[in-house]
């Protein structure tokens, strides 16, 4: 099959690659680019541990076909890792995850919510990473690190 | 038989005044996770030499293989390998040897693996396993475990006489019966004439999938000179290992020669315990050596060929006297054991131990039988069978007391069994803190208040229910642990406990900084390959923190020895006189006095003559529970130590629920477990948070469904759902009892699996209470309360 030539930024690099018109996104990120934070957890939209950043916006990337990035911006936990965010930092003093095989998704799922709306109420908080399943947690944990990480800016921003 | 005492090898140390045990110190693997920086099995890399394995699956639930025609797949460009049952007609099995690595002659599920072909593309070697043709002759398919203990059923294993297993185990030649576990206490005809109540009912518990958010994932490497290296997400790297070379050995394979390596596993809950489809990556290896060959599970395989948890018909017939006591149980259990048991029959096994649940009861009869069906194998699911069988004991508790008019609490307070009591199967209960949970988890729920809901529609249920699990384990379950220190007084510690998620790294990093006094954040444990680490039998069995954690204690022990030992050698100083206080050794003979641990546990101290004495400081610990023994007497159960210990508690609920759609909402769950000494609470509350909402979906909506051809119709996510963060309960209530284990690390026992326990009693239990309908069979949905 003949392959198709795509140009997209990636972690704020721009890249040129050649892709299998099947390939989706996340074969793409992970099999050719190394990029292993988004999993296969599914491969059928389920799961939500593939998500990253498409555009802005979180996206499954197993939903995604590679071909179909041509033009657009990835960003994935990997470049976002590179500069910890308040967030990731409270995630991690919560113990919020377990096996941490969904940190990723989640990660970039409440990011996503944060950047939007920065006093999510705890139901929008539960919308906002329904789509990331987790299978340890009870996801308690999660959204206590999430709600620390939103007490923490809002104090932040009330400093003088 | 004389009743050994456990062995303590050392006077209970402090269980209350530590400095690092028992506090909340954050996940050491915590940040790794959250920047995306871990590594899982399906994230190694292997370079463009790998090739990819797409297995050929049985569309038939039982069928005899007539022919198999590899000959088009081949030809597929691309592929390079196909394999059958003939080039491996080895067969392999934790407990029984009844599985092959590949069908033979017959197929007994759908999804068994026939076949596979190796391609340098996955997609290649999925379209050439399409390719394959195989040839079945139907046979009849056996689906009910009752049914298939009938004298005139089709027969799943005809060899089933010849295959080797444990002693503890009593299969049945020429039946379905693969394994009977008989308890017999006391005598229960008399139990059942001190009755003044007889209650019997039978209770149903379908089939569960462990829904680890990880699939398996696992990558084989036979090289050219004949060393096998598999890196797979495992629970169970040794006891892979030892079975695949076991299973390889005509290969001429010998242990030496084959390596698991075991990165952090994405979710186990019992699913990636033992060995399922992992020996498929050991195997194909074998087939194309010098190249790596990975075996990626898909979702749907993750459902149907892995293990599931069984299913099970329990009938339970309890006496009582008016006064509340328990007199007498029946307990028969059939389990739906799936295709092949080698590890599923333990599952049975133990449950026959412990099918009294906690009380104390003088007359028993158990009988849990396993019995082969033609659905996937059966297997180890977090609570190990507890959970099945408490739906059906606990809802009879509840039953029972009512029929005497009593509290249900007040019934099991009465009940309820005590340390020094004998349990079914002769044999001493542990120190328990069953009543303060009990007090603890009915406070939670405010029990003996009723509550109203505010929308006249609903209506709120409560109830509190007992639980128990001992870890179900061969009596010589080992777990060992190097302790290398580092030039900086740093440490690695090498166990092949497995981080499953549970926290077992921090766990083991804090008790090795107790007692060497290097804070947390300079030790490193990690995950194992075994080659390098030592021997530990499988992560399960909630087993680890008290197993792997005694091995940790002692090696952290065994290295402050040799630093004390050292210390008086080199020094001068009595050794009985040294401690450890942040990082140094001093002397209580010279205050004052004080040498980091820095300046010599690598290069050793230097003496007045110059020359150093010493070196590194490698701490060296084992454990294995010497006071158990699995065999007794087979009619009776009577004569063995096969349990550690039960760790034990309470879980109370309060629901609401819509009279007319009959749907549940868990307003509260409270769970009291008493976890012997809580290493780190914060994990343990995890382990209560995540472990109650897994089982209150087991209860309320997850079903595995099977249509009359064995065919497994919801492997997906969309059709078998899983709790997303909008599912879970309005409050969840974690309590901590800490009634020390004498033999456990600072008193700690194990409490991973039992946070999922309770969850269907209480639902069950709370449903009755609130629109007094008894459910019979597990999931508890709204459908089956509003048609009652």
């Amino acid at each position: 099959m003949k392959r198709v030539p795509i140009r997209f930024k990636l972690n704020g690099v721009e890249r040129e690659l050649e892709v299998q018109p099947a390939d989706t996104l996340l074969e793409m990120l992970r099999d050719g680019l190394g990029i292993k934070s988004p999993k296969t957890g599914c491969d059928h939209g389920d799961c939500g541990t593939c998500t990253v950043f498409l555009d802005g916006r979180t996206a499954r990337s197993c939903l995604v076909l590679a071909a179909e990035v041509d033009g657009c911006e990835i960003v994935t936990l990997e470049g976002i890792a590179r500069n910890p965010s308040p967030l990731m930092r409270e995630l991690a003093r919560h113990n919020s995850f377990q096996c941490g095989f969904c940190a990723p998704g989640v990660v970039l799922s409440a990011t996503e919510l944060l950047r939007s709306n920065p006093h999510p109420t705890r139901l929008e908080i539960q919308h906002a990473i329904a789509g990331n399943l987790c299978r340890c947690t009870g996801y308690t944990p999660i959204l206590e690190g999430i709600e620390a990480a939103i007490e923490a800016a809002a104090a932040e921003r009330s400093l003088p | 038989m004389i009743e050994l005492a456990p062995l303590v090898d050392a006077p209970p140390e402090s269980t209350t005044d530590t400095k690092v045990v028992g506090h909340s110190v954050q996940r050491i693997d915590g940040w790794e996770k959250i920047t995306g920086a871990a590594r899982f099995a399906d994230d190694l890399e292997f370079g463009p030499g790998l090739l990819h394995a797409a297995i050929v699956e049985s569309p038939h639930a039982h069928a005899r293989i007539v022919a198999i025609d590899t000959r088009a797949a081949e030809k597929l460009p691309g592929v390079v390998r196909v394999v059958s049952g003939k080039d491996f007609p080895y067969r392999f099995g934790l407990y029984m040897q009844d599985r092959h690595i590949f069908a033979q002659d017959r197929v007994r599920f759908v999804g068994e693996q026939v076949a596979a072909v190796i391609a340098c593309d996955p997609k290649i070697a999925a379209r050439a396993a399409a390719l394959v043709e195989v040839e079945y002759e139907l046979l009849p398919v056996v689906l009910d475990p009752v049914l298939a203990t009938a004298p005139d059923s089709a027969l799943l294993h005809p060899g089933l006489g010849a295959y080797p297993h444990v002693p503890w185990f009593f299969p049945r030649a020429d039946s379905n019966i693969a394994h009977w576990r008989k308890i017999r206490k006391g005598s229960i005809d008399q139990g059942f004439r001190e009755a003044d109540v007889i209650l019997e009912d039978t209770y149903r518990v379908p089939r569960y999938a462990h829904c680890a958010i990880e699939p398996h994932s696992m990558t084989g490497l036979f090289d050219a000179s004949g060393r096998l290296t598999v890196w797979a997400a495992s629970q169970s790297p040794f006891t892979q290992r030892h079975l695949f070379a076991q299973a390889l050995a005509p290969l001429g394979l010998s242990h030496k020669d084959v390596r698991v390596i075991a990165p952090y596993v994405g979710g186990g809950f019992g699913g990636k315990a033992g060995v399922s489809c992992e020996i498929l990556a050991a195997a194909l290896a074998t087939a194309v050596q010098g190249q790596p060959v990975k075996v990626m599970w898909s979702r749907a395989q993750e459902f149907y060929n892995t293990y599931q948890r069984q299913g099970v018909v329990a009938k339970v017939k309890l006496g009582v006297t008016r006064g509340g006591r328990i007199t007498a149980l029946e307990h028969q259990l059939y389990w739906d054991a799936g295709a092949y048991v080698e590890y599923g029959a333990n599952v049975v096994n133990a449950v026959g131990l412990s099918a009294t649940g906690p009380y104390r009861i003088d007359n028993v009869s158990i009988d849990s039988v396993c019995v082969y069906t033609n659905l996937p194998p059966g297997g180890p699911y977090r609570g190990f069978g507890y959970s099945e069988f408490f739906f059906g004991l606990e809802s009879h508790i509840t039953r029972a007391a009512h029929a005497v008019g009593m509290d249900p609490v007040a019934f099991r307070r009465l009940n309820v069994i005590r340390e020094g009591d004998t349990l079914a199967y002769g044999a001493r209960m542990n120190p328990n803190g069953l009543a303060e949970a009990i007090d603890r988890t009915a406070a939670a729920i405010g029990w003996g208040a009723r509550e109203y809901s505010a929308d006249p529609h609903k209506t709120i249920g409560k109830s509190l229910v007992l639980f128990w699990k001992a870890p179900a384990m061969p009596p010589n379950a080992a777990s060992s642990a190097f302790l290398k220190f580092n030039e900086d007084a740093s440490l690695n510690i090498l166990i092949s406990g497995m981080e499953i998620g549970q926290g077992l790294l921090t766990a083991m990093a804090q008790i090795a900084s107790e007692i060497l006094t290097v804070p947390v954040c300079k030790i490193r444990v990690e995950t194992p390959d075994t080659d390098r680490n030592p021997y530990e039998w499988q992560t399960v069995a909630s087993h680890v923190t008290w197993g792997c954690g005694n091995a940790v204690k002692n090696a952290a022990t065994d290295a402050r020895q040799q630093i004390f030992a050292l210390v008086e050698r080199a020094c001068a100083i009595d050794g009985s006189s040294l401690y450890l206080e942040d990082e140094t050794v001093k002397s209580r003979l010279r205050p004052g006095w004080a040498l980091p641990l820095r300046d010599f546990v690598i290069s050793g101290i230097q003496v007045p003559d110059n020359t150093f004495k010493g070196g590194p400081i490698l701490g060296r610990g084992m454990f294995m529970p010497e006071f158990s023994s699995a065999v007794s007497d087979p009619e009776t159960g009577q004569g063995g130590h096969p349990n550690v210990h039960y760790t034990t508690g309470a879980g109370g609920i309060v629901l609401e629920i819509d009279r007319q759609t009959g749907k549940t909402t868990v307003l509260k769950a409270a769970l009291a477990v008493d976890v012997g000494k809580a290493i780190n609470p914060d994990l343990v509350r995890g382990q209560i948070t995540g472990g109650l909402l897994q089982g209150l979906a087991t209860a309320l909506y997850e079903d595995m469904r099977f249509d009359d051809q064995g065919r497994l119709l919801n492997p997906n996510f969309s059709d078998y759902k899983i709790p997303t963060a909008l599912d879970i309960p309005g409050e969840v209530i974690p309590i901590i009892i800490e009634t020390a284990q004498p033999d456990g690390p600072f008193g700690a026992r194990g409490m991973g699996e039992h946070t999922m326990i309770p969850a269907a009693a209480m639902v069950a239990n709370a449903i009755e209470d609130a629109v007094g309908v008894r459910l019979h069979s597990m999931p508890l949905t709204a459908e089956k309360i509003a048609l009652a």
